[in-house]
């Protein structure tokens, strides 16, 4: 047999009889044996998750969840093909051993593997204090769980809501509120809300917007700490300003924790910003040294990208589990020349308070921002974020038919402030600074992130919050 | 049924309400929510809601009926 053919018949052999083993049962587990299966892989196939239940999406769960249109239990994700998995679902992988190649479960067995996927994605940061934050009424949002807890206090009709923390799961928990007409007191350590994701100027109008809504809007303030009565359910809140907040219901959105404890001791380079993996999802071990047989994508995965500067790049974003999954499996099926590298651009959507927010690109890398199109007034425009003269993101509100055209700008490192398509221009077209709070300083850590180089570094310090 | 929106590409041009709107709704001028797991009766609405959509960002469980149960723990 000549090479070619025996490493033909290599792939051959390993797609009918290779084990495959997948740990984390959500989107990116899930698209990811769909793939591996797509792909003609017709080996076993087992996919190990901590959560007792099938994959759903978690997206709905702080929008129409919440608002009570769509149980929490309604959140399934279709299946898009037979996958014929053995499912290992309620129990958590709790160890790898990469000499033997095997999981190891909580239950004490072991799982064999010719080749991974780390696909364990993230879970909710919770209130710092454990005494706080163990006190009735005190929640956060990352399962449909949590999502079935937090529905049914706000169904109960809360004196008042207390969100902490400005990201994109507490924007679009306070716009529920009050949407269901609770009083809602959000907190944020930043300047505005949404300041670590898409900066200072976008973060203005989204404060304005809460405040267009009746959301009691505290920036620039922490909360120190959470008081209970004598039944043990939270009562109101000391805040750093020396007010106090009177709450029923308090959320701690502070973030979110890779889940990467599991992997202690397999020498892969995970750590506080993930698994580091190449751009074809292949993990790197400590060393920096590329792995053949473990795979990594969805929340849980940081890669270098091509367009910030082969920064690693960690995206908790729905289109990159589900993107990252389909590549990871190609190329876990495949050999070097038709590898498949993982260059999404970032997208992220978002609706809050009526209106759309959607994004592209990595609005952080950028230091201008500029307004393309539209009106920030009546909250419908497209504003273009820039760095050393090229465009590296872009975001809307209520125009998100634009923002592919913004991408394609940034995938071809357009000029910044890019040509515009043409109409619906603002009067003042002079860009701004973009006003990203500096590395440090304490606020809703942004979704995406860039973390620097190296596969174990991070450049962006972190502080715990809310102390 | 289960159905998932892929709301990057979704531009809220609301075809999918028209055809299924228990199913689809608009929140604000281009915000699409919806319920993921209709009920099965509305799986001829949805389809058509799917196939409607301009840039088929609804994706159906190719399943019918129930989910195998292959949940072995
Ligand atoms: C409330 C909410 C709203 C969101 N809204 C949006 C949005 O509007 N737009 C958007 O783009 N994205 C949104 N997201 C983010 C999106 O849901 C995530 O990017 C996506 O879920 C990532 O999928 P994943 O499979 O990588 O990780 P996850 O969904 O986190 O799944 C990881 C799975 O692995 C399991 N697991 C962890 N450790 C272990 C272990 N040791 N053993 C076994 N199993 C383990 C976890 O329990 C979990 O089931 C939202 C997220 C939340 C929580
Ligand atoms: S038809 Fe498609 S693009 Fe239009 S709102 Fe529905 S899902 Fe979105």
């Amino acid at each position: 047999m000549t090479v070619p053919a025996r490493v033909a018949e290599l792939v051959r052999d390993f797609k009918a009889n290779g084990r495959i083993v997948i740990v984390g049962a959500s989107l990116a587990g899930l698209r990811a044996a769909e793939a591996l299966r797509e792909e003609g892989f017709s080996g076993p196939l087992t996919i190990i998750g901590d959560e007792p239940h099938e994959p759903y999406d978690r997206p709905p769960l702080s929008k129409q969840v919440l608002k009570g249109w769509v149980p929490a239990d309604h959140t399934e994700l279709p299946r898009l093909r037979e996958l014929d998995a053995q499912w290992r679902l309620g129990v958590a992988a709790t160890g790898l051993d990469r000499t033997a190649k095997q999981v190891l479960l909580a239950d004490g067995e072991r799982v064999p593997y010719d080749r991974l996927l780390i696909a364990t994605g993230t879970r909710a940061r919770q209130w710092p204090n454990p005494t706080e934050a163990a006190l009735a009424g005190v929640y956060t949002l990352r399962s449909r769980d949590d999502a079935a807890r937090l529905r049914q206090a706000l169904a109960a009709g809360p004196s008042r809501v207390l969100v902490i923390g400005g990201g994109f799961i507490g924007c679009e928990v306070a716009s529920v509120c009050r949407e269901l007409d609770i009083p809602v007191t959000l907190v944020e350590r930043g300047s505005a809300p949404l300041v670590g994701a898409l900066g200072g100027v976008i973060g203005e109008i989204a404060a304005q917007m809460q405040r267009d809504h009746g959301v009691d809007l505290r920036c620039e303030v922490g909360v120190l700490s959470l008081e209970g009565d004598a039944s043990g359910h939270v009562r109101r809140a000391r805040l750093s300003d020396g007010t106090t907040v009177e709450a029923d219901v308090v959320l701690a959105s502070l973030g979110s924790i890779r889940n990467v404890e599991w992997l202690e001791g397999s020498g892969l380079a995970a750590g506080f910003w993930g698994v580091g993996c190449d751009a074809g999802g292949r993990a790197f071990d400590i060393n920096g040294v590329v792995t053949d047989s473990v795979y990594v994508a969805g929340d849980v995965a940081r890669a270098p990208h091509v367009l910030y500067e082969y920064q690693f790049l960690a995206m908790e974003h729905w289109d990159n589990a589900v993107l990252g999954a389909q590549v990871a499996a190609h190329n876990m099926v495949s050999l070097e020349p038709d590898y498949r590298p993982h260059l999404l651009l970032p997208g992220f959507w978002s609706g809050q308070f009526g209106v759309n927010i959607k994004s592209v690109g990595v609005p952080p890398f950028g230091d201008e921002i500029v307004f393309t199109q539209g009106s920030a007034k009546q909250r419908r425009f497209a504003a273009a974020y820039g760095r050393r003269g090229r465009i590296v993101a872009a975001v809307t509100f209520n125009n998100g038919k634009w923002l592919e055209y913004y991408g394609r700008m940034i995938e071809q490192s357009a000029a910044f402030p890019p040509p515009l398509p043409g109409w619906d221009r603002p009067d003042d077209m002079k860009p701004i600074a973009a006003d990203f709070p500096e590395p440090g300083v304490p606020t809703a850590t942004s979704d995406v992130v860039l973390t620097g180089h190296d596969p174990n570094q991070r450049t962006a310090e972190f502080r715990p919050r809310g102390r | 049924m289960r159905i998932v929106v892929d709301l990057n590409r979704c531009q809220g041009y609301a075809q999918c309400v028209f055809l299924a709107h228990e199913v689809f709704r608009l929140s604000g001028e281009e915000t699409l929510t919806y319920d993921p797991n209709p009920d099965d009766a509305r799986r001829l609405q949805v389809e058509r809601a799917a196939a409607a959509c301009p840039v088929q960002a609804i994706l159906i469980d190719r399943l019918e009926g129930a989910q195998p149960r292959s949940v072995t723990s």
